[in-house]
Order: C-alpha cells, then structure tokens, then sequence
C-alpha cells in the first residue's frame, strides 16, 4: 500500500437510506399507485415512509424510488438541492435529465413552475406508452379549486380539489386530452397523498 | 492532481479487493480486534445487506468476443459513519456470496479507511495480517502448482 488521500468522489455526508424493506416497501407504493392509475382523481395515502432529502416531498420520494431506474431518464428543476439528485441517483441509478423532452418522469416538487406538458415526451403512435408521467407536487389536495372528473375508470364524476395548480392548467389538460393516444399522464402529491390524472381524465368546465 | 486521484481510486481499489476477498471468518475476527482497540463510530445503513445476481462475463484469449460464463451470487451493502464529520463518504462493499455480515463488516471499514483519523489503525489491525494471509495462500497455490511444471527444451539433433 502506497500513501492514500481521502477519496473526494463519494459526497455522501447528507446521503439518507431509502426504503426500509427495498422491495416490500416498492411493491406497496407500486400497488397504491397503480389504485391511483385505476381510480382517476380519489385520492391514495402513502402505505410506507421511506428517506426523505431536502427538495422532495414524502410522496414524491416514494414515488421515485418505487418507479424510477436506469432504464427512465428523471427531470428535475433546476433549483432542485443537491441533496435529492443525489439521493436519486444513489437509490433509483436513474439519469438525471436537463431536457424535459426526454424524460420518463418528470418531477415537480413544491415551489417549482411545472413544464408546459406539451414540452413533454408524448409517447409515438406505435408506443403511445413511451411519454412522460409528471409528478407534481401542489400546496393541497384538500381544499382549493374544485376539479370535476370524468373519464374511464370513475363510475360518473369524481371531485378533486386543488391547491395552487397553473392558471393555464385547465387549457393545457384539454390539449393533452386531444392528443389522445398520446399524451402525458399525471400523478398530483401532497405531502404523503396523492392522486392521478390519466390522459383520458376528461376536466370540466 | 488527476494523476492523484486515480491513485487514491486504485489504492481503495487494493483495500476493497482485500476486504472482499477476506474469508468471512478472517474479517470478523480482525474487525472484533479492531472493536476492542477503540469502540468503532456509529453508522448508519444506507443500503442494507441484499444479495443479488451479477453476470460474469469472460474472454477467450485475448482476442476472442466476450461471453457470458455465468452468474454469481453477490452482496452489496453501503454505510455513512454518523459522526458526520466533513467530508464524510459512503463506505461500499459488493462481495461473492451472501454473507451480509461480511458485506457490512467490509463496508464499514472502507468507510474508516476513508478517514484519515482511522485508515492508519484499519491499515495496519485488519488489511496488513488479510493481505499478507492472502499473499501467503497465493505463493502456497503457486508452489504447489510449480511442483507439475513442465519445462519443454528443443533438443538439438546434430543433422548437419
């Protein structure tokens, strides 16, 4: 053995653990988030914790490391702290993407402005699945404005009510509807609960 | 000052591949003596002990294509020392088998060696007496293997 140096490549002062049972703990969020996919706008409660670093909230980590890996490139917004790309990349192996374009997930956390969804990756007509799922974390899903939905997978209307979504979101839902088969699907969190808006979730006026 | 740091990669290169390969027994004894010397930081888990499959791929020769040869049993495991001193850096181990003692063991003094207050002591308790008992097994291998060597001389046959 020669004279070793600390080794500067590995900052993992603020890295936190993942899930507690890697596998168990995935499985539940997966199964919770698949309930949201099937039941449009009611909303699910997290069934497990998992770490969670600076930049992300509990939903929004647990939905990340349930569904990411090296195989779907993660959109992040700039400002997002370093903390949680690194918490990413440590957990999920997941690339961290600046082009919103190709991202399989993108990711919204609290405070930032969510990226037009036509600027999303839409999926081609042969692989309408190959578009992007937004996460986007919002200031409620309690109170707020009130959403009315209609679409597969809700029996007649679902009422959802928002806190703090774009002004232009309604216009910009309408669009992605349109695009039908593709488009982009989209997952809302708040704090530990979330919901999801398929791209056949009709909103109404 | 890249040339540096390839040196410190290739040096936690050295000691990873001593901790990994370490038989499980040797480990625990030398991380106990470690112990008792001065009680060991905290640490925390970032990753569990999980074992998995990885594929060993080899090559024929040195020009041949590579191939799959098959899969081995592997445990991986990642600590952070609590101390939470600056600087601070993961210690990571990935060894054969599944063993998740030794992959935490050796995780954790690959977090040590990273601290320039520990490596001397972890140097010098645990990775000096496995690399010289790996040395001496490696040099025990080789004799034996000597032992059958075959030396093929082209003998001369006075034709002209």
């Amino acid at each position: 053995m020669t004279a070793m140096q600390p080794i500067p490549s590995t900052p993992a002062a603020s890295l936190l653990p993942g899930f507690n049972n890697p596998v168990d703990d995935a499985q539940q969020v997966f199964r919770a988030a698949l309930q949201a996919f099937a039941h449009p706008g009611r909303l699910q409660t997290l069934p497990v914790a998992s770490g969670l670093p600076d930049g992300l909230s509990p939903a929004l980590a647990a939905l990340l490391l349930t569904l990411a890996d090296p195989d779907t490139p993660v959109w992040l917004p700039a400002g997002v702290p370093a903390a949680a790309r690194a918490f990413l990349r440590f957990h999920c192996g997941c690339p961290l993407t600046d082009d919103v374009g190709a991202a399989a997930f993108v990711c919204v956390p609290a405070g930032y402005a969510m990226p037009a969804l036509a600027d999303c990756a839409q999926g081609d007509p042969a692989f309408p699945d190959r578009s992007a799922t937004l996460l986007m974390e919002v200031a409620s899903l309690a109170d707020g404005d009130t959403l009315t939905l209609h679409g597969p997978g809700i029996e007649t209307t679902q009422v959802l009510r928002v806190a703090d979504l774009p002004a232009d979101f309604r216009a910009g839902w309408r669009a992605n509807n349109a695009g039908f088969p593709l488009g982009v699907d989209l997952l809302l969190a708040s704090g530990d609960r979330f919901c999801a808006l398929t791209r056949t979730t009709l909103v109404e006026d | 000052m890249q040339s540096e740091t390839a040196q410190a990669h290739a040096a936690r290169a050295a000691w990873l591949r001593i901790l990994a390969t370490a038989p499980t027994d040797a480990l625990d004894g030398a991380y106990q003596r470690l112990g008792q010397a001065q009680a060991l930081p905290a640490y925390r888990l970032l990753r569990k002990p999980e074992s998995g499959m990885a594929m060993v791929r080899a090559r024929a020769g040195g020009t041949g294509a590579q191939f799959n040869l098959g899969e081995i049993t592997v445990t991986r495991c990642a600590v952070v020392l609590e101390d939470g001193a600056a600087g601070a850096a993961a210690g990571v181990a990935y060894i054969q088998g599944r063993s998740a003692r030794h992959a935490e063991q050796a995780a954790v003094l690959d977090a040590l060696l990273q601290r320039p207050a520990w490596h001397q002591r972890v140097q010098d308790l645990v990775l000096a007496p496995l690399a010289s008992t790996q040395a001496e097994r490696a040099a025990h291998a080789a004799a034996t293997a000597a032992q059958t060597r075959v030396e093929f001389f082209t003998m001369v046959r006075g034709e002209d």
